[in-house]
């Protein structure tokens, strides 16, 4: 029977406790939602930039919330105001959170100062997503790297970010890097703090 | 006896999304809030701290602020200076402002209307301050 168990019903969400509940969401449910997410995305755009843009908008408003949620709960009220620790904060907290894992790699750009790659050799979103010929380079990781702009953001480290298929040999699905390019700002507030 | 406080709640990008009066307080208050937003501005990034303390001084009274990872201010004009009260008050106010934030309706960065949330803060200041 649905909803048999007994919670604690509050008036307000004002009134609900913060700590952290039940951890585990169906994935089956999440996988059903996020194809819906999609699909209903898709008949609302013309094309595939479009597409992206709008999973990136979904996605940057669940980071948003996701960080201060975060500091607030597992890092016991510290901000970040360094490049690499709010980068190996998206690697391994926000990762664990929302996957259950941490990344699989975190990478400094070998050509651009301002760029760094996260890498998944199976990301979450795209497991049950095949992308037919015709849609070119579109990737659904688009909304996680949504969720990363959202939080880069949110701490105040805007960024471009993007997510790419790159083909491994030995695998038989292409790996997912979700690609971080900062703004000029950060860098030289970064030079600035030494 | 009641010490004046004005608490306001400012986004990342300096717009106020709460206010909050004890009594009936002139402008002035506001004004001198907004004037500590610059010195918030760079002591925020020196630390990793989110409670910053009193930042600044105008007359008697005194501004304390608290820097959340979203880097939304909470700002208090007070002029008593029980700082474990304030830093309680702060983190109170800080779990009322992530339930807030969780909403999916919600829009960050704009004003917090929830009468309910108005109601817990001024409760909140009348027990910690």
């Amino acid at each position: 029977m649905i909803g048999a168990g007994k919670i604690k019903q509050y008036s307000n969400i004002l009134e609900k406790p913060l700590n952290k509940g039940k951890q585990e969401v169906s994935l089956s449910a999440f996988a059903f939602l996020f194809s819906e997410l999609v699909q209903y995305n898709q008949t609302q755009v013309d094309n595939i930039a479009e597409l992206e843009r709008r999973l990136e908008d979904a996605g940057y408003a669940v980071g948003a919330r996701v960080l201060e949620l975060l500091c607030h709960r597992d890092k016991g009220n510290r901000r970040e105001t360094r490049l690499l620790g709010i980068l190996s904060f998206v690697h391994s907290t926000v990762w664990k959170v929302l996957f259950g894992k941490v990344a699989d790699s975190l990478e400094k750009g070998t050509e651009h100062e301002d760029e760094y790659m996260i890498s998944e050799k199976d990301l979450l979103v795209n497991k049950f997503i095949s992308v037919p010929k015709d849609m070119g380079t579109f990737n659904c990781g688009a909304f996680v790297a949504g969720i990363v702009r959202g939080v880069l953001d949110g701490a105040g480290f805007p960024a471009v970010v993007t997510a790419h298929f790159v083909p491994m040999e030995g695998l038989q699905r292409p790996r997912t890097t979700i690609l971080i390019k900062f703004a000029e700002e950060v860098l030289q507030r970064e030079a600035r703090l030494g | 006896m009641t010490s004046t406080a004005c608490f306001i709640i400012v986004s990342r990008n300096d717009i106020p999304i709460y206010e909050a009066e004890r009594e009936d307080a002139a402008q002035l208050h506001q004004f001198i809030l907004h004037a500590a937003l610059d010195i918030v501005q760079d002591l925020a990034w020196t630390t990793s701290a989110m409670f910053l303390k009193a930042i600044d001084k105008f007359n008697d009274l005194m501004v304390s602020v608290y820097v959340t990872a979203g880097h939304t201010r909470f700002m208090l004009l007070h002029d008593s200076r029980n700082e474990d009260g304030i830093k309680s008050f702060f983190q109170e106010v800080h779990e009322l402002y992530i339930k807030i934030l969780l909403n999916p309706l919600y829009l960050p960065g704009s004003r917090i209307t929830s009468s309910h949330f108005d109601t817990k803060v001024r409760a909140l200041a009348r027990k910690c301050l």
